[in-house]
């Protein structure tokens, strides 16, 4: 029985690493619908990825062994992170690893350093993308770590399995500080994940990058493991969404039978936040830096305003 | 015959006492000196950390009474679990300090003579051991006083610049506004525990035998927290720190910022916890919110810096800060009669306590080695210093990392517990408290993002990119004794991290000895390998695991990656064809942090001004620039505290007023002197008959 957890781990990492493009491709061609255009096939990042991987490498001179190093680094915390969160089951072997504050500091993690690759070039792009990205993030993880707080308060756990096991196993009850909750973890994930309106993940002009900004010099193998990360990303924040607020459907044992069932539902799930996410972007336009603050602000508010609503109300 | 852990650490002190006074015999051969006295007060670290461990690991007490000090007042000395600790981070950082030391002070060879830095930092050391060890007000007070003393003279070492010198006054000034309220607060402690009938009041043991009465505890205790928040720097009393940490040589900023701001901790965990040990929960209250306003203040104020060690004084603020909040909590806790939180809450904050002394520590060193090396403080002035002193990046990297609460580096296990601790507090029965948790917790988020974008900056603008000054020094890798502290420092670090279980299984006996509660049956439970702080359901961290996946992850991806060879071209920079790309028009710490400046800006005075101003070969005052003429461009900002303006400078006017009006009494003339002690005698006659 001992194996059953390990095989669901690999298999776990297997649909992440091999889905995150897949469900990259499902947002760029809805969008693409929704704008009235001709869509790429859903399998075009696919053939991004394996584009740079065969490309040669163009480093700048300046270059340092933190520029060379950050892709790897960043492609190994991301996969660590999608071996932690239960994506199809809460028997994971590696979920004891980290919980979810220490899964927001892996993600933290990574930025730090990407930010410190955006600065090694010296060029005026990278340090504007790496001081808005940590700008960002300083203002969106605090909110975070509340609106998670609040999950983990009801559930009684900060481990995630234990909140896929509480909230999608127990009695069913309608809370308003998860609802709250919610609100805010959608408005951080758009930002974390560099989605309209914070960011634009499809813009090269040059003053509103923030993420691309920090990863404008990077080509090759390294362009490919960041891009890969970076849908691995999107991927991980809407499966994290799903196991703190909707676990229904994730398999509870490591019976092995479950697991069908619970791709199934994967599927679904991830259908309609790609749904959702296109529905958001279509509908706004991408916000001036600074009103990002006030965007932030106001998840951090929801996020503040669910935990008060738990330790008061319930 | 035994050594008794307590012999040990005396002996620890002696030795450094010794290296005093070698240090007055051995001034001619400076460089010799430097060798035996930090050889010396290496050795003397070691002493005390084996007597801390093995004191921590059995959890014993041992006491010895010295017939030193005034008649009929012999000092005390007690060597608890608590002491112990104390004992084990100061002399790790010690002992890593003074390898570093042998090479950095050899910078000042030639320069100027380093008796008085050697001498003092004996000193400076021994009085940080006399602190923890001290069992009675008075003994106490006199370390205290050692330390502080000692510490004054070694900011001003380098005592030709002014700014030295007002810092190092500015210190002294806070330190004994400190040092009296301790002394008032003792006095009262002592004065109550004997019923101001006799001195016998003035140990440990009496304080902690006797029963205070509500209200003159809580005066007792304020005293105290004041006098020890003036040393820690807790806002906004914090002024003094910034000031003084950058001006002090490297080694002893680290020192400084590392570990002798942890004896105010000391001070606090031990009035509160052992003295008067009995407290209501507002106490706690006070401590928790002191500390969030220091953790956020503190890093805004490190975010706005360009000077790379005055940005570290200010992370002592944040840290210090969140040290405080774990204090903060375990005396909420206990006074709610919830044992094991308040254990946890203990344990987060001693366990910060610990990681940072060793990051901080690492920090200022790695900042010593970039001041030896460019003989600058100014952030806007370096840059690309990872390509010529690629073990002092790599190593102030292992730094950072530790500091922003990053896996699987220390600072983030002792932040993770802390927010544990908020995690699992249960509805209180006080509304202020429970609206109090959900946002301390949200402020400690707070910090901790900012403190990583701070060292994004501190990172980004002096190792990486292309050197940003003007004219271009040459830069060199420090010696391999300042390598060697500080990998020893960074390895420290790193172990903290990846095996917080067994550090946590030895640190235990102190929540067991000050609330009667254990972590570690708990804590361990799952395996050596994770930290579940009350059950595995509940939270669990590995850090070990997670530096094992990331390491075989990136491992494996570089191999396969590495089969097929393809080529690296070195290029030049994309520069969209402007051409014109120089190493000015890089990001800075400045524009780095302007996005902040933007949004927290309301808590700072900010002034900015820009002006343009043509090339002064043309001798005109320029008042007017017209678009297409060229013209040189000053930018100017000053960010300042509004702490400042608001207590200091009134509080400094007044005083300077009231000594002018009394200066006027000195007229220097000898009648008018005798006049006045005449009137004293006959003052003293009429009522004192």
């Amino acid at each position: 029985m001992m194996t059953h957890p390990i095989i669901i781990e690999i298999l776990q990492i297997i649909v992440l690493l091999s889905a995150a493009p897949l469900f990259v491709g499902w947002v760029r061609a809805l969008k693409c619908w929704f704008q009235g255009r001709t869509s790429a096939s859903l399998f075009q990042p696919y053939r991004d990825i394996v584009k740079f991987f065969s490309k040669d490498v163009v480093l700048a001179e300046n270059a340092s062994w933190i520029f060379r190093f950050v892709p790897y680094l960043v492609f190994g915390t991301t996969v660590l992170a999608g071996g932690i969160i239960p994506i199809l089951s809460v028997d994971l072997p590696l979920s004891a690893t980290a919980d979810v504050i220490a899964l927001v500091a892996l993600f933290a993690l990574a930025r730090f350093f990407t930010a410190l690759a955006g600065m090694d070039i010296g060029t005026a792009f990278g340090g504007m993308g790496s001081s808005r990205e940590m700008t960002i993030a300083s203002l969106a993880e605090p909110a975070m770590l509340m609106a998670i707080f609040t999950v983990s308060l009801i559930s009684q756990s900060t481990s995630l399995s234990q909140i896929v096991t509480v909230l999608g196993h127990g009695p069913l009850v309608l809370r308003p500080s998860l609802a709250f909750a919610l609100l805010a973890f959608i408005l951080i994930a758009l930002s974390e994940t560099g989605r309209v309106p914070v960011d634009n993940p499809a813009t090269h002009l040059e003053l509103t990058m923030i993420h691309e900004a920090m990863i404008l010099e990077y080509s090759g193998r390294h362009l490919a493991l960041m891009e890969w990360a970076g849908m691995m990303k999107l991927f991980l924040f809407a499966t994290l969404g799903i196991a703190s607020f909707f676990p229904w459907g994730i398999a509870a044992t490591d019976n092995l039978a479950a697991i069908p069932a619970a791709f199934l539902f994967l599927i679904i799930k991830l259908g309609i936040i790609g749904l959702v996410i296109v529905m958001i972007e279509t509908g706004l336009a991408k916000m001036r830096i600074f009103r990002v603050t006030e965007f932030l602000g106001s998840a951090f508010l929801f996020a503040t305003l669910g935990m008060l609503s738990y330790f008061i109300l319930e | 015959m035994t050594v008794l852990p307590i012999n040990l650490a005396i002996f620890s002190v002696l030795l450094l006492l010794s290296g005093t006074v070698l240090g007055l015999l051995l001034s001619r051969s400076q460089r010799i000196l430097i060798y035996i006295n930090f050889f010396l007060a290496a050795v003397a670290s070691l002493t005390a950390i084996i007597a801390g461990a093995v004191t921590v690991g059995n959890g014993v007490i041992n006491r010895l009474v010295l017939p030193a000090g005034l008649p009929n007042l012999p000092f005390h000395l007690r060597l608890d679990p608590l002491s112990g600790f104390f004992l084990v981070v100061i002399g790790l950082l010690g002992l890593f300090v003074s390898i570093y030391s042998m090479g950095y002070v050899k910078g000042f060879l030639g320069r100027r003579s380093i008796t008085p830095l050697v001498i003092f930092y004996c000193l400076f050391m021994a009085g940080m051991f006399m602190v923890v060890l001290a069992d009675d007000a008075f003994f106490f007070l006199v370390s205290w006083e050692v330390m502080a003393a000692s510490s004054y003279f070694l900011v001003m070492f380098e005592d030709e610049r002014i700014e030295n010198r007002r810092a190092a006054f500015l210190y002294l000034v806070i330190a004994h506004i400190g040092a009296i309220a301790i002394l008032l607060s003792f006095g009262m402690l002592a004065g109550l525990a004997a019923d101001f009938e006799s001195f016998k009041g003035y140990t440990f043991d009496a304080m902690r035998e006797a029963k205070f009465p509500q209200v003159w505890a809580s005066v007792a205790f304020l005293l105290a927290f004041f006098g020890f928040a003036a040393k820690a720097g807790v806002v906004p009393l914090h002024v003094w720190l910034p000031e003084a940490h950058p001006v002090a040589p490297s080694n002893i900023s680290a020192l400084m910022s590392g570990v002798m701001l942890k004896t105010a901790i000391y001070g606090i965990i031990r009035v509160a916890f052992d003295l008067i040990h009995v407290f209501p929960w507002w106490w706690g209250a006070i401590v928790l919110i002191l500390g969030l306003i220091s953790a956020v203040m503190g890093v805004l104020y490190a975010l706005m810096q360009h000077d790379l060690k005055r940005l570290l004084a200010y992370h002592s603020v944040e840290n210090i800060g969140i040290i405080l909040i774990g204090i903060g909590l375990a005396m909420i806790f206990t006074s709610f009669k919830l044992p094991v939180l308040a254990a946890l809450a203990l344990i987060a904050g001693l366990y910060h306590t610990l990681n940072h002394a060793m990051f901080k520590g690492l920090l200022f060193m790695g900042a010593g080695a970039v001041l030896h090396a460019t003989k600058q403080r100014n952030m806007e002035e370096m840059g690309g210093l990872i390509h010529r002193m690629p073990w002092t990046a790599a190593l102030f990297l292992v730094g950072c990392i530790s500091i922003s609460a990053l896996p699987p580096f220390n600072g983030f296990v002792s932040e993770w517990l802390t927010f544990q601790a908020f995690l699992l507090s249960p509805a209180l029965h006080s509304p202020l408290l429970n609206l109090l948790i959900p946002v301390g917790a949200a402020l400690l988020a707070l910090a901790a993002a900012l403190a990583a974008a701070c060292f994004v900056k501190a990172y980004g603008t002096t190792f990486l990119g292309h050197w940003r000054g003007h004219h271009n020094p040459s830069v060199k890798e420090v010696d391999w004794f300042m390598r060697l502290g500080m990998i020893l420092t960074a390895l420290t670090c790193l172990l903290l991290g990846v095996l917080p279980t067994i550090v946590i299984e030895w640190m235990d006996v102190l929540p067991e000895q000050l609330m009667g509660a254990r972590l570690a049956t708990s804590a361990g439970a799952f395996g050596w390998l994770w930290l579940t702080p009350v059950s595995h359901g509940r939270a669990s961290y590995s850090g070990a695991i997670i530096f094992v996946w990331i390491t075989a992850v990136i491992l494996l991806a570089y191999i396969i990656l590495h089969i097929r060879r393809t080529a690296i071209h070195r290029v030049p920079i994309w520069d969209c064809g402007f051409e014109k790309l120089n190493n000015r028009m890089q990001y800075t710490a400045t524009s780095f942090s302007m996005p902040i400046r933007r949004i927290f800006g309301f808590l700072f005075n900010i002034k900015e001004d820009v002006s343009i101003k043509r090339p002064s070969s043309q001798g005109l005052t320029p008042i007017l620039y017209r678009a297409g003429e060229e013209g040189d461009l000053h930018y100017r900002l000053r960010v300042r505290d509004y702490f400042w303006g608001w207590i200091y400078r009134p509080v400094a006017d007044v005083s300077f007023r009231i000594s002018r009006r009394f200066g006027r009494l000195q007229q220097g003339r000898i009648q008018v002197y005798l006049i006045y002690s005449f009137i004293t005698i006959i003052v003293l006659l009429v009522f004192f008959r």
